[in-house]
């Protein structure tokens, strides 16, 4: 670890370096992340519909219930899960393959920090981009949830979008950004880790590929109870 | 000029390399060579600074590289080049990029001094017109002529090369072999080249170490190859029944 944040000694390449990695790893996830985050919230309306179906619960809370669980768990931790199989199996295979074809070998003999080199742009990259996808998850989930409530008989929209404003905390939205930007961290750095020792063959690569997907989820699921427990009590 | 002095090198408790002591001359082209797993590629390995020797000292032009520090090794490394068995090039990176990795990283020139230099390179190497190529999209010997151009772009004056003809047609090879010849007589570079390619030892084994079971077993040039009497290394060297008959009439 010690190596990956050594101060490099050329910025600008770095610069470049997260640029690139910014655009392989967060821009490529926005359409797998908006097309879950959609279909989550429209289901999450659906099914509070269907349990909340009492005289003596307000239809608006339909639309409340739905915000809540995005912010708090779906578009922080769920997409973060949804990412470490993505990205951390990208991560850990592109940088396994590197090992085992000696291109890190390359770079270490050119007097490359190749740890820095190949990891540092991608921890910061993901720490700054998936961030966004929260905000992105948060937002189209809830249009799927207005889709829903607009296109089915459930609810009125307008109670749905009442419910969207309802007790609103931006303190929520931070928490959800906080965790995110942790989760990416954990993503990244375990696959990088898993990649970067990664010995053998192609197989081994295709093993390290797992081992980041695994460890990191347990990662993500342990951090997430530790954030919580910070953050919000 | 190159030395190892005594090296050893063990795996989980196998012996690889068993004190070897050897010299690699400026200007020439120096080969090691030996068996599948005779242990040249850790050798060669381990004079590059990728492995560290359980026992012994490797000297860069009387310079003890093995007890240099982390920033001392960088500065010496900037002054090696390597040729890898496959190429080792940036898979993401076009061939231009990989060539322009080194100076990217280590010159303060401009970005037209540095492409100036990049086609250069690639212009020696009789590689021109791939410059925006990725290496999937470049065969095996165009794959070592990018690896050739990208170390020698920051003018080493060492030059390793592990196994640079495998996996190449005889043509290739021998284009490839005299490449590599012809640059390190150009810059006078120390060059090691790591081969158990008979047509190479041949064609430019100016100094050849032959590694067997992890010790050095004989040392000399490619005509000295022709007259040694050395079981060893005449079963490795002259394995094929052509071969053989080959050394009969020239020892007759």
């Amino acid at each position: 670890m010690g190596k990956v944040f050594s101060i490099p000694e050329k910025p600008g390449i770095y610069g470049r370096r997260i640029m690139y990695e910014m655009e392989a790893l967060g821009f490529n996830s926005i359409g797998l992340t908006a097309i879950i985050s959609i279909f989550i919230g429209a289901v999450i309306t659906l099914q509070m519909a269907i349990n909340l179906e009492s005289p003596f619960i307000p239809k608006y809370l339909i639309g409340y219930a739905t915000r809540e669980t995005m912010i708090l768990e779906f578009s922080s931790t769920v997409v973060a899960l949804i990412l470490a199989g993505k990205v951390g199996s990208n991560i850990a295979s592109e940088i396994g393959t590197m090992r085992i074809t000696e291109q890190i070998d390359a770079l270490e003999i050119m007097g490359v920090n190749s740890a820095s080199y190949l990891i540092l742009p991608k921890i910061v990259a993901t720490v700054l981009f998936f961030p966004l996808l929260t905000l992105l998850s948060i937002l189209i989930g809830t249009i799927g949830g207005y889709i829903i409530a607009a296109a089915t008989d459930i609810m009125i929209p307008a109670q749905y979008i009442e419910g969207l404003f309802y007790c609103f905390r931006t303190y929520s939205i931070v928490y959800s950004l906080i965790k995110m930007a942790v989760f990416a961290f954990i993503i990244t750095s375990v696959s990088a880790f898993c990649g970067y020792y990664a010995k053998g063959n192609s197989l081994e690569v295709g093993k390290s590929s797992t081992r980041a997907v695994v460890a990191s989820s347990i990662a993500i699921m342990l951090f997430n109870l530790i954030l919580t427990q910070l953050l919000l009590t | 000029m190159i030395k190892g002095e005594h090296i050893s090198k063990s795996f989980e408790g196998r012996t690889v390399l068993n004190d070897i002591s050897v010299e690699f001359e400026t200007g020439k082209t120096n080969l090691i060579i030996g068996r599948s797993g005779s242990g040249k590629t850790v050798l060669l390995k381990t004079l590059v600074g990728l492995h560290s020797p359980d026992t012994g000292r490797i000297l860069y032009d009387d310079v003890c590289y093995t007890e240099l520090g982390f920033n001392e090794r960088k500065a010496i490394r900037k002054d090696i080049g390597m040729i890898f068995q496959g190429g080792a090039l940036l898979d993401s990176s076009t061939v231009v990029e990989n060539v322009k990795l080194p100076l990217d990283l280590f010159t303060e020139q401009s970005e037209e001094e540095k492409l100036e230099r990049v086609n250069f390179c690639l212009r020696r190497v009789q590689l021109e017109n791939a410059d925006h190529l990725y290496p999937s999209e470049l065969s095996g010997g165009m794959i070592k002529r990018v690896a050739i151009a990208r170390a020698i772009v920051l003018n080493p004056r060492y030059l390793f090369c592990d196994e640079p003809n495998s996996g190449l047609d005889p043509q290739t090879s021998v284009v490839i072999d005299n490449l590599i010849q012809d640059i390190t007589c150009e810059y006078n570079i120390t060059t090691i080249i790591n081969t158990h390619d008979m047509n190479s030892v041949m064609e430019i084994g100016e100094k050849i170490v032959y590694i067997h079971e992890g010790k050095k077993w004989w040392e000399g040039s490619k005509d000295d190859i022709l007259l040694s009497e050395n079981k060893e290394l005449n079963d490795f060297v002259f394995a094929s029944a052509m071969a053989k008959r080959a050394k009969q009439l020239i020892v007759k």
